[in-house]
């Protein structure tokens, strides 16, 4: 299979690769996929609580070059961005800028997930306070 | 060093400048129908396809006799199962194989099957070889044929074929291998293995793709089959169609110079395929060899990098030609049958990587693939979430995954 030039400049070059402070209250961290399935994508927010405004975004990737490319540009989007202004990055913007074929759209759809699960779980331990749970256990069906 | 390397010797050869050779006069001057029999052109076509098939039947220990020229492994599996379903229905309706053979085998089964055959497909052990007493067991009166491949292509194990012929023979059931990947490898002889039906391909020992043959044992039992293609009745009535002159003298001449090199040829792909394994296994942890290493074609090795997906593993090394055992690499979009029935779990199947060290493939290939491979699984494991969790020491199968 033939990779876009896009794809193939996130997997050689994939931004923001990297882990934040889980435990932090200002960071969000959504991990989605499965082993078995051949994709799990860890990204992680750390938000600026005054300003609302997504101050660093990082991620890593098991999964295909398509995969590592979507949440690497995830990422870039990411950065500058309220939380709900993220909300809005759809799947279908990630297909269109990296030219994702039909069957790399699940990659496409993976980030997204990953997105709202990482704004979801930085809104829920600002909601609840202290209370900090495993990364791990904040994930949402994919 | 030419660039890309091809280290996808399981999927196919080249055609070994020898071979080749050998078949071009046969495109032009020599350009006869091995079945005229009244004139010259003819007569060297037939002549030509003689001395082939002695050397097909030469590698197998066979009698020319008993070789049935077809369009590759596909087509004499074909032929072998539906051949003799279709021969011996009446004894029974009853067909053993394994859950590793090659899906030309395995669909030809479940098409029987749904013509009203019963089929057993065995399970293989984490080694990837059947179990023994398993497949006695399946025997039964209404058993016809067991088809158990010789060697697998995904992982190169050598099934103990010569126990399973004996077990065949003994119990009055024919027994088919297919030997696409083993003939040429590993000596193969149908007499000392018991084996009644054989089938080979020419473009996994460095002939041209479209050739193969099917061995159909002539006494001991004498094997008849029915045939699946109608015509002009070639090859003892068991596949009609105009003999592929070239092809069959491209087959014959990769045998015989298969057989010629053997011994010296298979020592040297060993030493290779060692030399990469112990190199990737030295530099990389968490590293795994899919299937047993005891009994394996010794160009073969399949290796699962864990917390590294396959495809992305292939792109990295994207001037290197191997295979990947991933989801995202098949048509299917399913990770490798093969690997889940070693009982592994899907995700060793995803992170899998099948090498094949070819007759063309040096020492400096193999210097240069392992170290490769080496810097690209450490830079995805970098990027690898479940290796940062591993070493965090999470038991990943403890994790509540959301599978999608």
């Amino acid at each position: 299979m033939a990779y876009s030039d896009k794809v193939l400049d996130h997997y050689n070059n994939p931004r923001n690769v990297g882990s934040l402070d889980k435990g932090s209250r200002h960071v969000g961290t959504g991990i989605v996929g499965a082993p078995e399935c051949g994709d799990v994508m860890k990204l992680q927010v750390r938000v600026n609580e005054s300003t609302g405004i997504i101050e660093e975004a990082k991620f890593k990737t098991f999964g295909c070059g398509s995969a590592i490319a979507s949440s690497s540009l995830a990422t870039e989007w990411l950065k500058g961005r309220t939380v709900d202004e993220a909300l809005r990055i759809k799947n279908t913007d990630i297909v269109t800028e990296l030219s994702l074929p039909p069957v790399k759209i699940h990659c496409s759809v993976l980030a997204e997930d990953a997105i709202k699960a990482a704004i979801n779980d930085y809104k829920a331990k600002q909601a609840g306070g202290a209370a900090v749970t495993p990364a791990v256990a904040e994930t949402v069906a994919g | 060093m030419p660039m890309p390397i091809y280290m996808d010797n399981h999927a196919t050869t080249p055609v070994d400048p020898r071979v080749l050779d050998a078949m071009l006069p046969y495109f032009k001057d020599q350009f006869g129908n091995a079945s005229s029999r009244n004139h010259a052109f003819g007569w060297q076509a037939e002549e030509a396809v003689e001395k082939a098939r002695k050397q097909v039947a030469s590698l197998i220990g066979a009698n020319s006799k008993e070789i049935v020229i077809t369009s590759g492994a596909t087509e004499s599996n074909n032929l072998a199962l539906k051949g003799v379903a279709e021969m011996y229905a009446e004894r029974g309706n009853h067909i053993i194989t394994a859950a590793t053979e090659h899906k030309c085998v395995l669909d030809t089964a479940k098409r029987l099957e749904k013509q009203g055959f019963r089929i057993t497909f065995l399970p293989v052990m984490q080694d990837g070889l059947v179990d023994l007493d398993m497949l006695r067991e399946a025997i039964t009166d209404k058993t016809i044929l067991v088809s158990i491949m010789y060697a697998n292509n995904e992982i190169g194990v050598v099934q103990p074929v010569a126990e399973i012929g004996k077990i065949c023979k003994e119990r009055g059931v024919l027994f088919h291998s297919d030997a696409a990947q083993a003939a040429g490898k590993v000596p193969v002889n149908v007499i000392a293995d018991n084996i009644d039906l054989l089938s080979m391909s020419a473009h996994k020992m460095y002939g041209p793709k479209g050739i193969g043959a099917l061995y159909v044992r002539r006494k001991g039992p004498r094997v008849q089959l029915t045939a699946q293609m109608d015509g002009g009745g070639h090859e003892r009535g068991m596949r009609s169609g105009t003999l592929n002159v070239p092809g069959i003298v491209g087959l014959g001449s990769a045998c015989e110079i298969a057989q010629k090199e053997m011994p010296e040829e298979s020592k040297r792909s060993a030493y290779l395929r060692d030399k990469l394994k112990d190199r990737l296994l030295a530099e990389l942890d968490e590293v795994f060899i899919n299937g047993t290493m005891e009994r394996r074609l010794p160009n073969n090795l399949n290796i699962s990098f864990a917390y590294v997906e396959g495809e992305s593993l292939l792109m990295g090394i994207n001037d290197v030609a191997v295979s990947s055992g991933s989801a995202c690499t098949s048509a299917t979009l399913e990770p490798s049958y093969v690997l889940k029935a070693l009982g592994a779990g899907d995700d060793i199947a995803h992170s899998s990587i099948r090498f094949g060290i070819g007759r063309f493939n040096t020492e400096a290939d193999v210097d240069y693939v392992a170290a490769k491979v080496i810097q690209v699984v450490k830079k995805l494991r970098e990027l690898s979430p479940l290796y940062e969790m591993v070493k965090e020491g999470i038991d990943l199968s403890k994790v509540q995954w959301t599978a999608h």
